[in-house]
This record gives structure tokens, C-alpha cells and sequence, in this order.
């Protein structure tokens, strides 16, 4: 392999499985993801998105494969995960703020906790990225107070104070109200113009279909197709992903 | 009543003082056998997970009057008698103790599991997600959660721990009732000494409900979010 490319694969995951039991939620799925890539997965609901996704940062245990992040194999047992997942933000479905906790100290918990920054430093890098998804005005929040556009808002800028390389979206605008979901989806598309590495679980079409690099099917826990967004969505070939996508376009 | 108020009211306060002193002794060490047993079960091991379930179904299954006995009289005898080692006495405020901190630890842990379960799932995972370690993540974000709607429940096992002393009256620890007995026994005026009794209980246990509504409204003002 070439170095010079291989030193660009941010994310290598080969013949990854996860079986809950008896039941195979993923099978057997291989992919790589570039640096400043952004990918994002769309498919039906419980075919196994998310699950793919929870297991990039081990949130969700595989049951069998690789994970290469930054060419560190994480699945192996000296690996320290915690460690790796600093290096990897991801933001939830349901934001997931830390309900104790002003914004500011949800944005300052990790990097002073875990020694990273000072907290002058941290409060800062804080203050920049509340700046930076346009919530300057919310540091003494707390989270009940803020709408859902904002928590989620909140929630990447807390994601970014650690400084990722890698940032994974598990449907961030899935539960958000209508008008809400243009606000979040701005901040992301910001984000990927600066180059970040993505990986976005989504049910957003137009996003994907917009701001994608890469887009993958998923469905029955399998990658059926992939591609750039305009083949994906403009001459789709499964006959799984041309059913799924006359039902969501 | 007069007469028994003159005559054994110092008497009956001390005796107060001394119910009062176990509950405290009892309650310390409940607190952290529920707060350990409690985390004990939601953890992912296997082992602490079943350690903690026979623990807490053991010791609720037992009345505490059983519980009392067994401590102090079945252990010792044990101990001294049929495995011959000896040396083993426990006051009645050692049995006491033990006997209240297991009994409340049991409940204690329960509260404990039930306040950090009902915590989402997602406030863990976020804090793992950013890199911070299992304990960490417990220590900043879920307990302080889960203390929060433990409270009321926690104050409410202060209580019944405070009502259960009066059960160790039966291995002679001169805390409340056991007094009041002796005080019947001497007097014989037992409506009077029985109710006198029951108005020290009552005084200090709405004493410790106002404490509770009063930490429970505070708990509200500080923070709607919960």
C-alpha cells in the first residue's frame, strides 16, 4: 500500500460484526473513511446505522473484526479507550447534556477533568465554540432552558472543545422539532467545509445529498451500496436503495 | 404524668439521646454499605452484580427482630462456643449498630440502584463518549443526578431506621422503649409512660420531615432540570 494514502485513512474498519445474541445486527461490514472525508449513512430504521456507528468509538462492544482509528487497531485489548475516544467526538440523537451542568461546564468537563487544559484555557477554547455554533449568549444555560436546536448545538460544541479529529453524528436532527433542524445542520455543514472527518448517521437526504463526500446504504446490517451522493441518489442500483429512496424523497 | 415527667423525664431524654446515638451509628455505616451494595448492582460484573442481590434479598427477607437476635446472640456463640476460638462479645450497641446498618444498607442500596438507573443511559455514554473514565463519568455526571432523586427516599429510610431502633430493645440496649418498660414496671402507669413515649418519637420525626421538605425544596430551586 502507498504510505502517503495510507497515512490518510482516519478510519479503516474491516469485517466488523456485532450479534446482540442470536440476532446479527451487523455482518460483516468493511469500510475506510479518508481524512476531511465526510460520509454519511443513510437507510430504513434498525438496519443497524447506529449500531455501526457506536461501534467506532466502542460505545457498542463488536462482536468480531478490526477498528483502525488513525492507524491504532482500538479493538485490541492494550488499547486504552479512553484515551481513543478524545480523539473522537460524536453527538447524539437526544444531545445527552450533562443535565447537572451549566453550558460552560458541559463544554469545560472533560478538558479540565482529564487534564487536558487549564481551566482559563479550557473556559476559553469553551467560550470560542459556543462562539463558533453561534450560542455565545447561553454559557450560564442550563440545558431545560435551551430548545432542542440549541442543546444540539451545544452538544457538538462540547464535542469539539476536545479538539477530534474524527466527529460521529448518530441522526442529530431526528429528534428535533421541523424548524430546528436547518440551525443544527448549518453548524455540521460548517464544520465539514473546515475540513473535519465525518461520519454521519442521517435521515436528512438533502444533507447528505448536499454535503456528503461518500454516502453509504445500509440495510440488514450490510453496506447494500455506496458511492458519491449524486450516483446514490441519482442512479441508485440496488433494488433495496431505489425502494428505500422513493419512500423517504 | 406529672409525677412520671418530674420523676423519669431526665431519665426518658437520656434514653431519647441514646435512641437517637444508634440511629446516628447505624445510619453512618448504612450509608456506606447502600452506597457501595447500590453501585455494586449496576455495575457490569457478574459477580458484584449476584453479591449485591443476595445481599439485599437476604437481609430484607429477615425481620430485623431475627436480624437483632442473631447478632447478637447467635454470633458470638458461634464464634465462641462451637468454633472455640473465643473472646467475641458485642455490647448492645455494637449489635445494635450492625444490626441497624445491614438492615438499612439493604434498603439504602436499593434506593441507590433505582436513583442511578433512572438516570439515562445517554448522560453515561456522552461522558464516556468524550473520553472520561467509568468512575469519573459516575462520580461528576450520573451521581450527581441520581442523588438528586434519591433524597426524599433516603430521608424517608432515615426514619423507618429511627422507628426500627425501638426493635432493639429486645437485646437490651437502654435506648427508648426499652426505659419506658422499665419505667411501666416501676410505676405501673403505663398510658401515661407509653404516651409520653410515642410524643418523643413523633417530635423528633416531624422535626426531620420539615429538615426533609426543606432540603427537598431547596433541591427544586437550585435546579428545575430534573
Amino acid at each position: 500500500m502507498d504510505g502517503e494514502a495510507y497515512k490518510k485513512v482516519k478510519i479503516s474498519v474491516q469485517h466488523l460484526k456485532k450479534n446482540y445474541g442470536p440476532l446479527e445486527v451487523i455482518r460483516d461490514v468493511s469500510v475506510d473513511v479518508l481524512e476531511g472525508e465526510v460520509v454519511c449513512i443513510i437507510g430504513p430504521s434498525g438496519s443497524g446505522k447506529s449500531t455501526f456507528l457506536r461501534c467506532l468509538n466502542q460505545l457498542e462492544e463488536r462482536t468480531s473484526g478490526t477498528i483502525w482509528i488513525n492507524g491504532q487497531n482500538i479493538t485490541s485489548h492494550t488499547v486504552n479507550i479512553n484515551m481513543v475516544r478524545r480523539e473522537i467526538g460524536m453527538v447524539f440523537q437526544h444531545f445527552n447534556l450533562f443535565n447537572n451542568m451549566n453550558v460552560l461546564r458541559n463544554l469545560m468537563l472533560a478538558p479540565v477533568d482529564l487534564k487536558i487544559a487549564t481551566k482559563d484555557d479550557a473556559r476559553q477554547t469553551a467560550l470560542r465554540m459556543l462562539e463558533r455554533v453561534g450560542l455565545s449568549d447561553k454559557a450560564d444555560a442550563y440545558p431545560d432552558q435551551l430548545s432542542g436546536g440549541q442543546k444540539q448545538r451545544v452538544a457538538i460544541a462540547r464535542a469539539l472543545c476536545m479538539k477530534p479529529q474524527i466527529m460521529l453524528f448518530d441522526e442529530p436532527t431526528s429528534a428535533l422539532d421541523p424548524e430546528m433542524v436547518g440551525e443544527v445542520l448549518q453548524v455540521m455543514r460548517e464544520l465539514a467545509a473546515d475540513g473535519m472527518t465525518m461520519v454521519v448517521v442521517t435521515h436528512e437526504m438533502r444533507f447528505a445529498h448536499e454535503v456528503a463526500d461518500r454516502v453509504l446504504f445500509m440495510d440488514d446490517g450490510q453496506f447494500l451500496e455506496e458511492g458519491d451522493p449524486e450516483t446514490i441518489f441519482g442512479n441508485p442500483q440496488n433494488p433495496r436503495l431505489q425502494d428505500f429512496l422513493k419512500k423517504v424523497l | 404524668m406529672g409525677k412520671i415527667l418530674s420523676v423519669y423525664g431526665p431519665l426518658l431524654l437520656t434514653a431519647m439521646g441514646q435512641t437517637l446515638l444508634l440511629a446516628l451509628y447505624g445510619l453512618f455505616f448504612a450509608c456506606i454499605i447502600g452506597m457501595i451494595v447500590g453501585i455494586m448492582s449496576v455495575l457490569k460484573n457478574r459477580a458484584c452484580r449476584i453479591f449485591a442481590l443476595i445481599f439485599v434479598n437476604l437481609i430484607r427477607g429477615v425481620p430485623m427482630i431475627v436480624l437483632a437476635y442473631f447478632i447478637y446472640f447467635g454470633i458470638p456463640y458461634f464464634w465462641n462456643t462451637v468454633l472455640q476460638i473465643g473472646g467475641l462479645t458485642l455490647s448492645a450497641l455494637q449489635a445494635g449498630t450492625i444490626c441497624l446498618a445491614l438492615n438499612c444498607g439493604a434498603y439504602m442500596a436499593e434506593i441507590i440502584r433505582a436513583g442511578i438507573e433512572a438516570v439515562d443511559v445517554g448522560q453515561m455514554e456522552a461522558a464516556r463518549s468524550l473520553g472520561l473514565p467509568y468512575w469519573r463519568s459516575m462520580h461528576r455526571v450520573v451521581l450527581p443526578q441520581a442523588i438528586r432523586t434519591m433524597i426524599p427516599s433516603i430521608i424517608n429510610q432515615f426514619i423507618i431506621t429511627l422507628k426500627d431502633t425501638s426493635i432493639l430493645s429486645v437485646i437490651g440496649f437502654p435506648e427508648l422503649v426499652n426505659t419506658a418498660k422499665n419505667v411501666v414496671s416501676k410505676t405501673f402507669m403505663s398510658f401515661q409512660t407509653w404516651a409520653i413515649v410515642a410524643f418523643m418519637y413523633l417530635v423528633v420525626i416531624l422535626i426531620l420531615q420539615q429538615a426533609a421538605k426543606l432540603i427537598e425544596r431547596r433541591l427544586k430551586r437550585g435546579r428545575r432540570s430534573l
